[in-house]
């Protein structure tokens, strides 16, 4: 494998959806391909802060006007 | 997301029959911060990603009666909240252009081609050289300026790409349940969310290759 196909590929290796003989080519490649390595990680690094974004919560006011439509709101 | 403290589908959606206020409250706090970005995705600003918000919970309570258990509840939420805020993104004319037509390139190389050696070298397709090395996330610092540029490129993106990588690794979703929630092919979300991740690791390096030279 080359690692302009590599690339490419790295979305769906980490899904888990590759077929097995290219899975198996893919960490062929990633085993002895120190660039493919450091991008696969960088491509981690980057899923994991985008999880760790701040939150925002919902407006004190609005989070009130919903539990108050909530009360109100006729029993089915 | 963690929704630990939320007991199972059919618990909570009993207890929302029998109008028990508490676990409303349980739920809203849990997935209103997950059900924020994803709206910010489609809308302008804050603002109306809060109105959204808003609007989808009380189309919650509208449905809740007759919700059928068909998705799970989570899923059925967010298609609400989805439909909410493509009404709203569009009455804004910011909308996400087309979501589920071919209206943003999904092909070609993620990764520049100038990045690889050419046909005629002895390693064709092989790195020029190596993704220089970021500085480390552990760092504080870094990892907070890590999330300001993501925040940022994140915006950047072509709308179904960030619609996607929101829903996906900001708020944490399954493929199934984004799928469900955009009634999108599998194929088609693994396309954009590679494309997406993949120009917003470019974007780190962007920045921390110009920040090593500086």
């Amino acid at each position: 494998m080359n690692c302009d196909e590599f690339v490419e590929l790295v979305t769906a290796y980490l899904e888990g959806t590759l077929a097995p003989e290219t899975e198996q080519r893919f960490v062929g490649h990633l085993a002895e391909c120190d660039g493919c390595d450091r991008y696969l990680e960088q491509i981690r690094v980057t899923v994991a802060a985008l999880g760790r974004l701040p939150e925002q919560g919902l407006d004190p006011d609005a989070r009130d006007r919903l539990l108050a439509a909530f009360r109100d709101w006729p029993a089915g | 997301m963690v929704d630990a403290a939320l007991p199972a589908d059919a618990v909570v959606v009993a207890r929302l029959r029998t109008r028990d206020e508490a676990m409303f409250a349980a739920l809203i706090d849990a997935w209103s911060p997950g059900m924020l970005r994803a709206a910010r995705a489609y809308v302008a600003d804050d603002h109306t990603a809060q109105d959204v918000v808003q609007e989808a919970w009380l189309g919650v309570l509208r449905g809740i009666d007759s919700f059928q258990e068909r998705s799970s509840l989570r899923t059925w939420v967010y298609k609400i909240l989805v439909n909410k805020a493509k009404t709203r993104g569009v009455r804004d004319a910011r909308t996400v252009p087309g979501l589920g037509l071919a209206d943003e390139r999904d092909d070609g190389p993620t990764v520049d081609p100038a990045r690889f050696r050419a046909a005629d070298d002895p390693y064709p397709g092989h790195w020029r050289s190596s993704p220089p090395a970021w500085p480390s996330p552990e760092d504080g610092a870094v990892a907070a300026e890590t999330r300001r540029l993501l925040a940022a490129a994140l915006a950047g993106l072509p709308a179904r790409q960030r619609v996607v990588v929101t829903l996906r690794d900001v708020a944490g979703h399954t493929s199934d349940e984004v799928c469900a929630q955009l009634a999108i092919s599998a194929a088609n979300q693994r396309v954009l969310l590679h494309r997406g991740r993949a120009a917003l690791r470019a974007a780190l390096e962007h920045h921390w290759t110009r920040e090593a030279t500086a």
